[in-house]
């Protein structure tokens, strides 16, 4: 299995990191010509505006949109996500729009209301999933076909649809690998045991 | 639900990694950061060049202007306080900054203590010249480190210096032998538990920017081959004659930097680079890198 991240800004090595430990194959994305062969694509954490910019400059939008159509794997973290979404309040360039789902930028406001929380994510396992919120997203608006992963109080913070995972947090930056093992597991089709950390 | 977290701290940094930080002075300016791809902006009152022009004491900059680039663009927002100047700190994060740049090029307040930045729930950003300052720094509290260059002199020379030798100071601990690693923090003046720390992992706990000098899409490429996560371009962008384009060619050096191919394009017809400046013409009293230890 070949897993791209793409890694034209922000927290790109620690996904390949995380993917490195679970046996999976991870390689940077900065041009068209590396998506070929993938099994599935990151778009980590980092600021949504540049890495959109850079998204256009460098013609990757138009290959990433054909791959979403055959029902590609995608997984976006934090800036990833508002990348990720149809609807986007605060982002003056298209996203790329596979999820059909509303996303506020900086809905928690700014840095010195970034967060770490314990969240409740049962297919995970029993145990709780560390949540590292840093300038966070939220989703505002699910439309139906999109199931709930995950919810803070009243917002939604990881949702799946398809094969395509997003979520307002940064599993990346933990040591713990549930979260990417849930999202091979979608690129796999595999049946996975929640419950181990390891 | 905790807040001021290193986790969150050094996570911001994290998420800025491989993209530009640029000094801006108005909001006006900052939109073209923000269009041009910068991941984060600098509100100053005076670009380095301008500060080292006009000499006198550089303090922060007005709250006023601080607080209108805040609300024109919706990266991140960093501003400078002096050294030690733990109260214009307060003031900054008061304001709601996204990071605080412990900054050399403005006068130092304290020329014995830096900030202890622990206290606080905004992250900061320190200078460094080489492995043992930044360790003190991440010591302090610091979640990001960059190097202090020469700030304002379009002059790439002491930024290579100082990544070199943070770099350099790296491998040394980890080729040393755990029962010498002792006496090398006496040498760095670092704390024992990071010196241990680096001997094991071979890495910064933070991630490290380089700053201080960079004013071309190839000075960007040439810092992140050296190994920076990022760049900071102070009077670079906007002392240049074409600002827009020169921030666009320094964003996509940055991600594309070992793409000589894409260097060379993007370094096409940008115009006059900033006016740049011999360091051994500085008088030593002038030069930035020497405030702070």
């Amino acid at each position: 299995m070949r897993i791209g991240v793409l890694a034209l800004q922000g927290a790109f090595i620690e996904h390949i990191r995380m993917f490195s430990i679970l046996g999976a194959e991870a390689i940077p994305v900065r041009l068209p010509s590396e998506l070929n062969g993938l099994d599935a694509l990151i778009i980590p954490g980092g600021e949504s505006t540049s890495i959109s910019k850079l998204l256009y400059d460098y013609e990757l939008m138009t290959p990433i949109r054909k791959l979403i159509q055959k029902g590609f794997p995608l997984l976006g973290t934090c800036a990833g996500m508002i990348l990720l979404a149809k609807k986007v309040d605060g982002l003056d360039s298209e996203p790329i729009g596979v999820l059909d789902i509303e996303v506020k930028r900086n809905a928690y406001g700014r840095q010195t209301d970034s967060f770490e929380t314990d969240l409740d994510m049962p297919f995970l396992g029993d145990e709780p999933f560390h949540g590292i919120f840093i300038r966070a997203p939220v989703i505002e608006r699910v439309n139906p076909g999109v199931e709930i992963l995950c919810q803070l109080d009243d917002n939604m913070v990881a949702v799946k649809q398809g094969k395509t995972v997003a979520c307002s947090f940064h599993p990346e930056l933990t040591d713990d690998p549930r979260f990417h093992r849930y999202f091979l597991s979608l690129v796999t089709g595999d049946v996975i045991a929640t419950s181990s950390r390891r | 639900m905790e807040t001021g977290t290193w986790k969150v701290k050094s996570g911001l940094a994290q998420m800025l990694k491989g993209g530009v930080i640029m000094d801006v002075v108005t909001p006006e300016q900052a939109k073209i950061a923000e269009q041009a791809g910068a991941c984060s902006v600098m509100a100053l009152e005076r670009v380095p060049a301008d500060i080292r022009a006009a000499g006198g004491v550089a303090r922060m900059a007005d709250p006023k202007i601080i607080t209108a680039i805040m609300k024109t663009v919706s990266i991140p927002v960093m501003a400078k306080c002096r050294i030690g100047h733990f109260a214009e700190a307060q003031v900054l994060e008061a304001l709601g900054v996204d990071y605080i740049d412990e900054s050399e090029v403005l006068t130092p307040a304290d020329e014995d203590n830096h900030i202890w930045k622990r206290d606080f729930n905004v992250p900061f950003v320190c200078g460094c010249r080489d492995l043992g300052e930044a360790l003190r720094r991440i010591a302090e509290g610091a979640a990001m480190i960059r190097t202090k260059g020469e700030a304002g002199t379009g002059n790439i020379v002491e930024a290579v210096r100082h990544m070199r030798a943070v770099q350099g100071g790296i491998r040394k601990l980890q080729a040393l032998p755990v029962n010498e690693l002792t006496a090398e923090a006496k040498n760095l003046g670092a704390p024992l538990e990071l010196v241990l720390e680096i001997h094991k992992t071979g890495k910064l706990p933070v991630v490290n920017f380089a700053a201080g000098g960079v004013a071309t899409p190839a000075d960007a490429s040439l810092m992140m081959q050296l190994g920076a996560d990022g760049i900071f371009v102070g009077s670079g962008i906007f002392k240049s004659s074409n600002p827009e384009k020169m921030a666009k060619a320094i964003v996509k050096a940055t991600t594309h930097y070992t793409d000589a191919s894409i260097i060379a394009e993007v370094s096409k017809e940008l115009g006059a680079a900033m006016p740049g400046l011999d360091i051994k013409v500085i008088p030593p009293e002038e030069l930035l890198a020497t405030r702070g230890w």
